[in-house]
């Protein structure tokens, strides 16, 4: 090991069925320093958080920790705190009904005596000297979640923690209590605990970190310092796309042409529940465009406020020039706006119903609960739609779980292209399909603009997006940052944008 | 390749018919017809005896199966509906029929408990029931739909305090309806050989066939129960559907307490279809639905209720003590549940499918 680091991972390797999660990862954490874990999703950050949480079993590879004589095996969460490695999830693991004290002590009292007196002193005395302002006897549900947060981190740092992992925990906090946690990352940092903060949000960690190291579908892209790292090539590098030698790919199929009409839909100040910043949006008849940005930007969640998916809390929406209230999905169905959700799984598909049924769905439910269709009628239908879009499936009978990733989601195009919409939105069509199925899904987007269809592409792909798009919209920590048309619609003005260039 | 993945597609008719959900009631009325059919054969005599009022009536077990399986039949139409929507059962029913049965006799009886005539129309006491068990039904809907309460948990309160509210309605008293013409419901109308409650619960049959084919009660009710997030995506209101079926379990009800009240012309509070919510279960889980939600089929839970109907029947003919009922059909329930339960219809199938490709090895390898 060398000297001042605290933990070393080399040649780690972890695959699990049909994936390769990691591959010759090596990761070295230093003593008194915030060490950024960054990449993608399915990158391998998590995998490996958890090889070194114990959580996972690695395969191959070996882990060193300052003061333990040769590599320690990890093979369980008991394991790695033994060796002093804690972790706080995004979700906060305590018992909310527990006070704050019993929360700091749980689980690590020896025999059934508790001197409370000696616990309440105890944790008084270190939420003080982390100037965490809260009384140790309160009950945890009584604080905010930052506070808890930061108790979580408080438990971790006096079980005699060096190397301590924050997973995502900004992700629920607003900007003072974010700047409160980070104080306090700060304090322990001085105190020499090795942090590894993972996030999303590439702001926090130009604020907060010293090095970054950078994962690529499960494969180390490099180490950096801070300062020899700027957002751009960050970016480049999370995404694998150099930026010098990036053929820029030219947009020659979308043929949006301005007839200054008026949009078909439009948002002014429109914001939603989830957090993002109130944004405006249009959009033209016939148009493509996207959202862009990294994951967790809050692409999604604008879409999702468009359509009403998420409870809407302001903004006022226009379709044709005529003010509408869209606050439910229903609403939005009835103004012709379709939306094929991101989580295909979880939001779009009704597993055990058949393809037919899947197929019917949304049309039937704007058709009304009183005029069900015939089965001879839904048939029909559906069998139009396989045909249309190749779905390959046995009959129209079958359920829809037991199809393939890429045909259960051309089942759910099926459904929104059934209802005739003016207004589609796709969030993601093409993760985790293959590839002949993706570039199928593309040229339909492109078909259906030429049919006067004004749709909303998002994918994590930016060569998708510039393929189909006319029109980017770049978000960045949940703030839509930028438009990006016409020339402006290369790989490398978009990774600026999305690195936000113009601030750093 | 999608041929592989499709457990509908392909396989021969021996699979198909393991997979299809109506076949475990109905091998089992099979297995029961079978046995009974061995055991002695009489059991099946249909026969024309006059009856205490002096008419002509069919008369058998099969006839009593017919006649007293009804009640159970219709429940199970509501519940069918509450647990696929709402991935719950309501355990309630047989408090809320004591409620709905003593709403009944109250209107029909006024405050008299011994009235020469009835003081009301048996339709308006119908219609005053129902409203009553509807009220009820919507109350459990709202706990679970609204409130999120876990179905069993929700309708716990109204199954620990529905029976003294029924005694409540009466003032714990026992009214007895006046005259020949309340019995119809329970018993028969003249000049009708067949049971009246078989003719109701054909009735509801009917009802419950034209409400799943001229709405979407079906279709919304299975998506909300499978994906309850996706169909919100698509317009729906899971809140309102869940609501929806309990309100139809009210309606179930309903019936159902006027079938029972009628059989007797009056009410027992702790008596009156005691223990019937969990037979109303048994028939869905019977019917090879899940009870975890989601698909059903209708056709298959009415079948279910008939099944056990069936068993009652068959066990009491073979003088099995009123006290040991309940075990001896437990061990029965037990083995058909199993056999119901989709693991064990899928190792059925393959088991079925392996002989078959043991037999000729060839085809398949080819």
């Amino acid at each position: 090991m060398r000297e001042g680091s605290l933990l070393e991972m080399r040649g780690i390797y972890k695959s699990f069925p049909g994936v390769k999660a990691l591959q010759n990862v090596d990761f070295t954490l230093r003593k008194g320093e915030i060490h950024a874990l960054m990449g993608e999703n399915g990158a391998g950050k998590s995998t490996l958080i958890k090889v070194l949480t114990g959580v996972h079993v690695k395969d191959e590879g070996e882990i060193f920790i300052k003061g333990h004589e040769g590599a320690v095996q990890i093979r369980s969460p008991q394991e790695a705190q033994r060796v002093g490695i804690s972790t706080v999830y995004q979700e906060i693991s305590l018992c909310p009904n527990l006070s704050v004290a019993e929360n700091i002590f749980i689980g690590r009292g020896k025999g059934l005596k508790v001197n409370w007196r000696e616990m309440n002193r105890r944790s008084a005395e270190l939420l003080d000297s982390l100037g965490i302002a809260v009384k140790p006897t309160q009950q945890l549900a009584s604080c905010s979640i930052a506070v808890q947060q930061m108790i979580a981190i408080a438990r971790a740092v006096d079980m005699e923690c060096s190397v301590l992992i924050l997973d995502e925990p900004t992700s629920s906090l607003d900007e003072s209590e974010v700047a409160k946690l980070f104080k306090l990352m700060r304090q322990l940092k001085d105190r020499g605990v090795g942090i590894i903060f993972v996030t999303h949000f590439l702001d926090q960690v130009y604020e907060v970190c010293d090095r970054i190291t950078v994962l690529r579908d499960g494969q180390l892209v490099g180490e950096y310092e801070i300062e020899s790292l700027p957002r751009v090539q960050l970016v480049s590098k999370m995404l694998g796309k150099e930026l010098d030698d990036m053929a820029d790919i030219k947009n020659d199929s979308a043929k949006f042409t301005d007839d200054g009409g008026t949009p078909v839909y439009e948002a002014q100040n429109l914001c939603s529940t989830e957090g993002i910043k109130p944004f405006d949006f249009s959009i033209k008849r016939g148009e493509v465009n996207g959202f862009t940005g990294l994951l967790g930007s809050g692409r999604s969640e604008c879409v999702r406020a468009i359509y009403g998916a998420d409870p809407v809390t302001s903004g006022t929406v226009k379709m044709n020039g005529t003010p509408v209230k869209i606050t439910k999905p229903k609403d939005a169905m009835k103004n012709g706006i379709a939306y094929l959700p991101e989580d295909r799984k979880r939001d779009g598909i009704v597993g055990d119903l058949s393809v037919r049924e899947n197929i019917i769905l949304a049309l039937q439910v704007k058709t009304g609960f009183f005029r069900p269709f015939s089965k001879a009628k839904a048939t029909e239908f559906a069998e139009k739609y396989i045909k249309l879009l190749d779905i390959k499936t046995a009959s129209v009978n079958t359920p829809i779980k037991s199809l393939s990733g890429g045909n259960q989601q051309k089942v759910i195009l099926a459904r929104w292209l059934l209802t005739d919409p003016k207004y589609l939105i796709l969030d993601e069509p093409t993760r985790g399909i293959d590839v002949g199925t993706k570039v199928d899904i593309q040229k339909l987007v492109l078909k259906l603009a030429s049919e006067g269809m004004s749709i909303t592409f998002i994918s994590s792909e930016t060569d998708e997006m510039l393929r189909t798009c006319s029109r980017l919209l770049v978000m960045r920590d949940r703030k839509l940052v930028g438009e990006l048309t016409g020339d402006q619609l290369t790989q490398n003005t978009i990774m600026e944008t999305i690195a936000g260039g113009d601030r750093k | 390749m999608t041929k592989k993945l499709d457990p509908h597609g392909g396989g021969s008719a021996i699979t198909g018919i393991f997979r299809n959900q109506i076949f475990i009631p109905f091998a089992a009325l099979m297995l029961l017809a079978i046995f009974n059919l061995i055991a002695d054969p009489s059991f099946f005599a249909i026969t024309m005896n006059n009856n205490s009022a002096g008419y002509p009536v069919l008369s058998g077990q099969l006839i009593t199966i017919i006649d007293n399986g009804s009640e159970l039949a219709i429940l199970a139409i509501g519940m069918t509906l509450v647990t696929a929507s709402s991935r719950g059962q309501d355990i309630s029913v047989g408090a809320a029929i004591a409620i709905s049965g003593s709403v009944l006799l109250r209107v029909l009886c006024g405050t008299d408990t011994r009235p020469e005539t009835m003081q009301a129309p048996i339709i308006v006491g119908f219609i005053v029931a129902a409203i009553a068990a509807m009220a009820f039904g919507a109350f459990n809907g709202v706990l679970v739909a609204y409130f999120r309460i876990q179905p069993m948990v929700a309708t716990l309160i109204l199954f620990t305090a529905g029976r003294s509210i029924a005694a409540w309605i009466n003032n714990n008293e026992l009214p007895i309806v006046p005259g020949e013409e309340f019995k119809y419901f329970g018993g028969y109308i003249p000049g009708i050989p067949v049971p009246t409650p078989f003719l109701i619960a054909i009735l509801c049959f009917i009802l419950t066939w034209l409400m799943l084919k001229f709405t979407n009660i079906g279709l919304y009710s299975q998506s909300v129960g499978i994906n309850e997030k996706t169909s919100r995506l698509n317009g729906l209101n899971p809140e309102l559907i869940k609501l929806t079926t309990y309100v139809i379990l009210g309606l179930c009800v309903a019936v159902t307490g006027l079938i029972k009240v009628s059989r007797l012309s009056t009410i027992n509070y702790s008596v009156i279809a005691k223990d019937i919510e969990m037979d109303a279960i048994l028939a869905v889980a019977l019917g090879g639905n899940s009870l975890s939600g989601g698909k059903f089929n209708m056709a298959a839970s009415i079948l279910g209720a008939y099944v056990i109907q069936f068993l009652t029947t068959t066990l009491y003919k073979f003088d099995v003590q009123a006290t040991a009922l309940p075990a001896y059909k437990a061990v029965v329930v037990i083995v058909l549940v199993v056999l119901s339960a989709p693991v064990v219809r899928e190792k059925t199938a393959r088991l079925a499918k392996k002989l078959r490709s043991s037999k000729t090895p060839a085809e398949n390898h080819a």
